[in-house]
């Protein structure tokens, strides 16, 4: 049950910490690495509010231990905009309306990220099916999906 | 805030290692594969292992190879791969389709075909394929491996044929021959939740168009992952008339064993989808079987 160190890196920077293997990725990245963007919602694994790339792929982090992402590669929300300026996906949600209370979207846009780097031209129906495990309460999803073809189109 | 209970944590290299260390805590730890079901079970309270075994570093245990008549599929396979594997999109495409349905992407990311093989939910889609298919189960133990039929997998509700430190550790589907198709159809409150009812068909047709072989998977419409084999046959030896295929799928119903859940349904709401989903499925199968979409 003692702590072991894990070493990994989060947003190109390395880092190196003790955790608890009961301790799940996204309390880790919350607490021990203070990345408060990754939104920690339904703790089941259904909201996706918590996606983050973890080796390349899109996984909720709620439902990974933070010891599995040792020797790994994290890219969380804070991860995706560069010198200040926001990424083409983040500007697309803004531009699209694609969120109102906020609280999904970093999960969303992780999601989309994921979704982008391995298919930069998706039909309106894959970007629905591949954001189905994220769940919005405010936006009835039209926007988001506009934002995210937008961004598809802006990134190509 | 959800909390796990505290556990030890071993992150074995290989299955002998693994295997080594599950026999060390005689059935009180847990292999961790995928995540997907365990985790949120731990969290729960439903299950609280004193040692977790990641199977995620070990090696040669994710894989899907063209092994002779059979396709063999390791393990540690995720959704997602079996989802685009081109060998199965040719050689076993209900294998596919199955896949892409599997709770959503992120789930299929992590979530492997071993790990919810041994999770034996009846929700599950893996089993009920597997039971179409006709597939095998490899299980290993350190005094070796064995294959068992799916049909003898599923003891009961979240109870495979597994004793403490044995690992599913490959699945085997024999390669369908010519005029084979299937189909896996779902039914779903929602995008990514559990099935409400899900059937399975995979049937070969032969020359004068009559069904050679089938096989029928129903999910969530019993305690296990359950062979609807009356509907088997009536199906066997018949070319599929639309009387033929009707009745077939009432007899799907009537050896489903649903039970009423106040979230997916009543008892006889499951046993009417289970007609409908088995008449699609069979049709699809039959349709893709001729060499039609």
């Amino acid at each position: 049950m003692s702590a072991r160190v894990i070493n990994l890196i989060v947003n190109g920077r390395k880092v190196s910490c003790a955790v608890e293997p009961r301790k799940l990725l996204v309390n880790f990245i919350r607490q021990d690495l203070g990345l408060t963007g990754t939104h920690w919602g339904c703790d089941t694994g259904n909201c996706g509010a918590c996606t983050v790339l973890l080796n390349g792929k899109s996984v909720k982090s709620c439902n990974v231990l933070a010891v599995q992402a040792d020797g790994g590669e994290i890219i969380t929300i804070e991860g995706l905009s560069k010198n200040g300026e926001l990424h083409p996906i983040q500007q697309a949600f803004w531009n699209n309306h694609g969120l109102q209370c906020g609280f999904c979207t970093p999960g969303f846009i992780m999601q989309a990220y994921w979704l982008l780097k391995q298919n930069p031209n998706p039909t309106k129906e894959e970007v629905r099916e591949m954001l189905a495990g994220n769940i919005c309460r405010c936006t009835g999803y039209q926007n988001i999906i506009k934002a995210v073809l937008d961004a598809a189109e802006k990134m190509r | 805030m959800l909390v796990l209970e505290s556990f030890e944590y071993f992150a074995p290299s290989s299955v002998r290692q693994a295997l080594e260390v599950a026999a060390k805590y005689r059935g009180r730890a847990r292999f961790l594969a995928g995540g997907q079901s365990l985790l949120p079970m731990m969290k729960l309270g439903l299950a609280s292992p004193s040692a977790l075994i990641d199977l995620n570093r070990v090696k040669g245990l994710g894989y899907i190879k063209d092994g002779g008549g059979w396709i063999r599929i390791g393990a540690m396979t995720r959704h997602a791969e079996i989802a685009s594997s081109k060998l199965l999109a040719e050689r076993v495409p209900l294998m596919v389709e199955a896949a892409k349905q599997i709770g959503d992407p992120q789930v299929r990311n992590l979530g492997t075909i071993g790990g919810s093989l041994a999770h034996a939910d009846p929700a599950g889609d893996w089993g009920s394929v597997l039971i179409a298919l006709k597939g095998l189960v490899q299980v290993t133990a350190r005094r070796g491996s064995k294959l068992l039929e799916i049909d003898k997998f599923f003891v009961n509700s979240f109870t495979p044929r597994l004793k403490a430190g044995e690992l599913v550790t490959e699945v085997r589907i024999p390669k369908p021959p010519k005029r084979s198709g299937g189909a896996y159809v779902k039914l779903e409150r929602r995008a990514g939740d559990f099935a409400i009812a899900a059937v399975a068909v995979q049937l070969t047709l032969d020359n004068s168009d009559r069904v050679r072989s089938v096989g029928i998977g129903l999910t969530s419409l019993g305690p296990t992952n359950l062979r609807a084999l009356k509907a088997e046959k009536i199906l066997v030896g018949q070319v599929p008339t639309d009387e033929v295929v009707e009745e077939a799928a009432k007899a799907a119903a009537a050896e489903a064993k649903p039970v009423t859940d106040p979230l997916r349904g009543s008892q006889d709401y499951k046993r009417a989808m289970a007609a409908v989903l088995t008449r699609r499925a069979i049709k699809l199968a039959v349709t893709r079987a001729r060499g039609g979409e």
